[in-house]
């Protein structure tokens, strides 16, 4: 048996209860709970190191610019990356996203160009090259999944041409856990000349991840996925690119010097951050990178893909439910419909047995277009979820079909 | 939360299995749609208004058992009501869902949703067909939202 026992220890909210049961968190893909390390980091951060950084000289400012600082080493670290000045903290994996629209895209996108992304992208991964394409002329262009919940085979290449500037892919499929083949792809991209950006908002959590060897030009993610606090997130850019770019927000921090005449900005990775940053929550990463690797990834992703495999059996032997995203080597996201149910209902039920799930359209409309399906019901796996809880999972799922008669 | 049986009655699953006035109206001369995109809930109703009263009532479209059921028995009080009794009963059933506890209102088989005012996160399945009524009623042409 796995250290589940000692896992779940750390995350305090796993105690309580809802309705009168024990909870049974299975919403991990929306956002994971957070262990008592990271808790106490914010907690000692705001009574005994709060100030504001990279300004002050007295001693709080400087202990807070190091703790912050030290954050952005560790994810460094966490990711592999060759430079901590590579790492740019933003608000999430979204605003990460926006970061690079916006300033790469506006300056390097011309009409005419090509922007890939994928029919299983989150919307944060859709829209802000949308908005991209309005704004410069550029178009969008859409690589096909297949009824698995994989990329269509050949698609990539056939769909890149000199024209492509930029794929933007997912590493894991939120709606559907696919895994997608970021090897291959960058290796297509590179040939073509294009850049890569990878969300990596649904992997960080479940597999090692070394953007050095990927050779990935941005990469992004959320703390709040990670253990780690909401409102805190990565974007990780490849120096030269960062260098060339222009800054997308102004204010304070990210500049040199101003002048009415004129303003010169901060260097890497300040050029990025205008404003007082989220300082708690960069400390709080901090503390969730530390403890998903003195746990280590390849130990959370073998629990998880044991508890996914029991739920896929699971609902291999239930009549009427019928998984969506069945792709070998999945991450821990169960997708799945009830026949005759419609997965709101399922969410009602199974929140009065104090198991939590999500339902609804999880920010793919396009993954639920292409199964001509109005919503799905999902559970997701995290390290501290136990095979009872699966087992839970499923005997709230016979109380659904109980109830509805089917 | 109140127990779940208080949510999911007998009644609500015989509407959502059997929905009452389901399908197209033929002479209907008010139509709206009501679509909550987040739970993938879509309807559309028909109405037939005559000299101020609701003649006929019928819905199409698909949505979780609490704004199906609540869609079937929303037709079946509305037959032959004026459109100011439609509106009181409007009100009325928004004020159940919603805040609970009495209303003056008689809203006879409607009751059985009364339920929904404990489950917050329903509120906007029960009342989307009721939104929906209301648009038609007064000829909105955008699709409604409960979300």
């Amino acid at each position: 048996m796995r250290d589940v026992s000692a896992w779940r220890e750390q995350f305090p909210i796993l105690k309580r209860k809802v309705h009168g049961k024990p909870l049974v968190y299975l919403d991990n893909a929306a956002t994971t709970q957070k262990p008592q390390s990271v808790l106490q980091v914010e907690r000692h951060y705001y009574e005994h190191l709060n100030a504001n950084i990279h300004r002050g000289v007295h001693a709080l400012s400087q202990e807070a610019t190091d703790a912050f600082e030290g954050a952005r080493d560790k994810v460094r670290q966490f990711l592999n990356a060759k430079h901590t000045e590579e790492i740019i903290f933003t608000r999430g994996a979204t605003e990460a996203i926006n970061l690079v629209a916006q300033s790469w895209g506006r300056s390097e996108v011309r009409a005419g160009d090509e922007i890939l992304v994928s029919e299983m992208e989150h919307h944060a991964n859709i829209v802000p090259w949308q908005m991209l394409c309005e704004a410069t002329g550029a178009t969008l262009k859409v690589i096909p999944i297949d009824e698995r919940g994989g990329l269509v085979p050949g698609a990539v290449e056939s769909l890149m041409g000199e024209r492509t500037r930029l794929v933007a892919i997912t590493q894991v499929s939120n709606a559907l856990g696919t895994v997608n083949p970021l090897g291959d792809i960058i290796r297509l991209a590179r040939a073509a000349g294009a850049l890569v950006l990878v969300d990596g908002a649904q992997a960080v959590a479940h597999m090692p991840v070394d953007v050095t060897a990927l050779d990935c030009d941005f990469y992004v993610f959320s703390g709040h996925k990670l253990y780690g606090p909401t409102g805190i997130g990565v974007l990780y850019g490849k120096r030269a690119l960062l260098n060339k770019m222009p800054p997308w927000q102004g204010g304070g921090d990210m500049i040199a010097e101003v002048t009415f005449r004129k303003t010169t900005y901060n260097q890497l990775p300040y050029k990025f951050e205008a404003g007082t940053p989220h300082i708690a929550g960069a400390i709080g990463l901090g503390a969730a990178v530390d403890f998903v690797r003195s746990v280590g990834l390849e130990k959370i992703a073998e629990h998880e893909d044991h508890l996914l495999q029991q739920a896929t059996r699971l609902a291999a032997q239930m009549e009427g439910m019928r998984l969506v995203g069945t792709m070998p080597g999945k991450a821990s996201i169960l997708s799945f419909v009830l026949e005759g149910v419609h997965p709101h209902d399922i969410g009602t039920i199974l929140d009065s047995e104090g198991v939590a799930i999500r339902t609804g359209h999880h920010c793919a409309m396009p993954v639920m277009d292409h199964y001509c399906l109005p919503a799905t019901a999902r559970a997701s796996f995290a390290m501290y979820n136990t095979t009872d809880e699966v087992e839970v999972l499923f005997e709230a799922l016979h109380r659904v079909k109980e109830m509805f008669l089917i | 939360m109140s127990d779940l049986r208080d949510l999911y009655q007998e009644v609500i699953f015989d509407h959502n299995r059997h929905p009452r006035n389901f399908g197209a109206l033929a002479n209907a001369n008010r139509h709206a749609q009501g679509f909550n995109r987040l739970c993938g809930d879509r309807l559309t109703l028909h109405l037939k208004v005559q000299d101020g009263i609701i003649q006929d009532v019928r819905f199409e479209g698909s949505g979780c058992a609490i704004s199906t059921a609540s869609a079937s028995l929303m037709t079946e009080a509305l037959k032959g009501k004026t459109e100011a009794e439609a509106n009181a009963l409007f009100e009325g059933f928004h004020h159940m869902v919603t805040e609970g506890g009495e209303t003056s209102v008689n809203l006879g088989k409607l009751a059985v949703l009364a339920g929904v005012s404990e489950f917050p996160a329903r509120v906007k399945c029960a009342t989307l067909a009721w939104h929906t009524m209301n648009a038609a009623l007064h000829d909105h042409q955008d699709p409604v939202s409960t979300e």
